[in-house]
């Protein structure tokens, strides 16, 4: 396995990883298991975002609101190879106007999030998490809100656009990310996280950052820059000239389509298909090319 | 129930005379009106407060964005140069039930509006 890319290795196993050449097993330990180290596959690797959970949320949208948290966190450590790492774009949970209460379901999450068999997970708050209290109970539990680090190749960044209530980035966050970009080399693989979208999706709807536009033209000198974020509660993908946009769903209800309904009132709760439209998402990474394969899972095991 | 808490909004002594005044209030979640009705061509001063604490009021598809604060009264001055419905919403996150503080403005050709021109 140690020639064999993650990317072949996924082509080979099949959608959804069911069926696995025998020989790859033995690298990835048992299903469910923390995976072997085992030999380095290539460059490649690969990370899993899971957005919006919401956790907290007591409504009709989703009459099982605490059971996906967990099934999420047993769907990643049922990969048949671990992450190289876990992000989560954001609202981790539902707001609350109760401090306490805050703290509490933030408590619950790292609980839950600490059963996940993945060496590193970056957080990030959303504006349910961070808009109340700007952020404050966010970062005693999942520390900062902003950050960049760097991982095989490929440039991360964090940007904040949810603990100013008014969904902006702000001027300096704005200047702090021209200079986080400055010391890369122009082909420099940068993949940033945000929990709104940086564009203007449906800014009746709210879903936009007023001055994401800002952030973008930063963004807009470097070649390879992708984004992934939430908010939306849906599988989306949108291209700002070369900058790719890739929306992943919720852990607890789905929203719908931008502009299919006259409000962006929650889907309706399916009993016959509890879970529909819920999911995570795993990337699979070459920051030789630089290329991203996303592979949506679904909550609920639906295609 | 989209349109059940319409009112046609009030008209008011202006300032300036001659245009008039349509008073909002915002309150976690809601608007009140949540409709306004005003009329092509017709300068209109839209003033807002809020009963409760930090709100936005946002019109992304005429253009108009403001903030709304305890204690203090937002003015925006809107001349309606479309016909249409355009929605609004509450674009400063106020907490569980933020994501349905929305309404619509809807403008109309003068005639269309009996007994509420002001003129």
């Amino acid at each position: 396995m140690g020639s064999r890319t993650r990317r072949e290795f996924l082509q080979i196993s099949g959608i959804g990883g069911v069926v696995f050449a025998s020989g790859l097993l033995q690298a990835c330990s048992r299903l469910g298991g923390r995976p072997d180290p085992g030999p380095a596959v290539a460059d490649d690797f690969y990370f899993v975002q899971l957005s919006d959970t919401h956790w907290g949320y007591k409504g009709p949208a989703n009459p099982e609101a605490t059971v996906e948290l967990p099934r999420a966190v047993e769907l990643v450590n049922a990969l048949p190879q671990a992450p190289d790492f876990v992000v989560f774009t954001g609202d981790l949970t539902h707001t609350t106007d109760d401090d306490q209460e805050r703290r509490r379901r933030m408590a619950q999450v790292r609980e839950h999030l600490a059963r996940l068999r993945v060496p590193t997970l970056r957080l990030m708050a959303g504006e349910h998490d961070a808009s109340l209290d700007r952020g404050a109970a966010f970062q005693e539990f999942f520390g900062p809100l902003r950050y960049s680090f760097d991982h095989k190749g490929v440039h991360f960044v964090v940007l904040d656009n949810v603990s100013d209530p008014k969904g902006i980035l702000g001027d300096a966050q704005i200047d702090w990310l021209s200079r986080d970009l400055k010391p890369l080399p122009k082909n420099a693989p940068i993949v940033v996280f945000t929990h709104r979208p940086l564009f203007d999706l449906k800014p009746d709807w709210d879903w936009t950052t007023a001055d994401g536009t800002r952030a973008i033209d930063v963004l807009h000198a470097y070649p390879h820059v992708t984004v992934f974020y939430g908010h939306i509660h849906q599988e989306h993908h949108h291209q700002t000239d070369h900058i790719a946009h890739h929306a992943a769903r919720s852990l607890m209800f789905p929203l719908p389509a931008p502009g299919s309904q006259p409000k962006r009132a929650p889907l309706p709760w399916d009993p016959a298909h509890p879970g529909r439209g819920l999911g995570l998402r795993d990337v699979d990474t070459d920051p030789r090319q630089p290329a991203y394969q996303l592979r949506e899972i679904p909550l609920a095991g639906e295609s | 129930m989209r349109f059940a808490g319409l009112l046609l909004a009030l008209l008011a002594a202006a300032d300036n005379p001659g245009e008039r005044v349509v008073h909002m209030v915002a309150r976690r979640f809601t608007y009140l009106p949540d409709v306004i009705e005003l009329q092509l061509g017709i300068p209109v001063i839209i003033e807002l407060t809020s009963a409760d604490r930090d709100h936005g009021f946002s019109v992304p598809d005429l253009g108009i964005r403001i903030d709304v604060e305890p204690g203090k009264t937002a003015r925006v001055r809107v001349v309606p140069d479309k016909l249409g419905a355009f929605d609004f919403h509450c674009d400063v996150f106020c907490g569980s039930g933020h994501e349905e503080m929305a309404g619509r403005i809807v403008v109309s050709a003068p005639a269309a509006i009996g007994g509420n021109s002001g003129h």
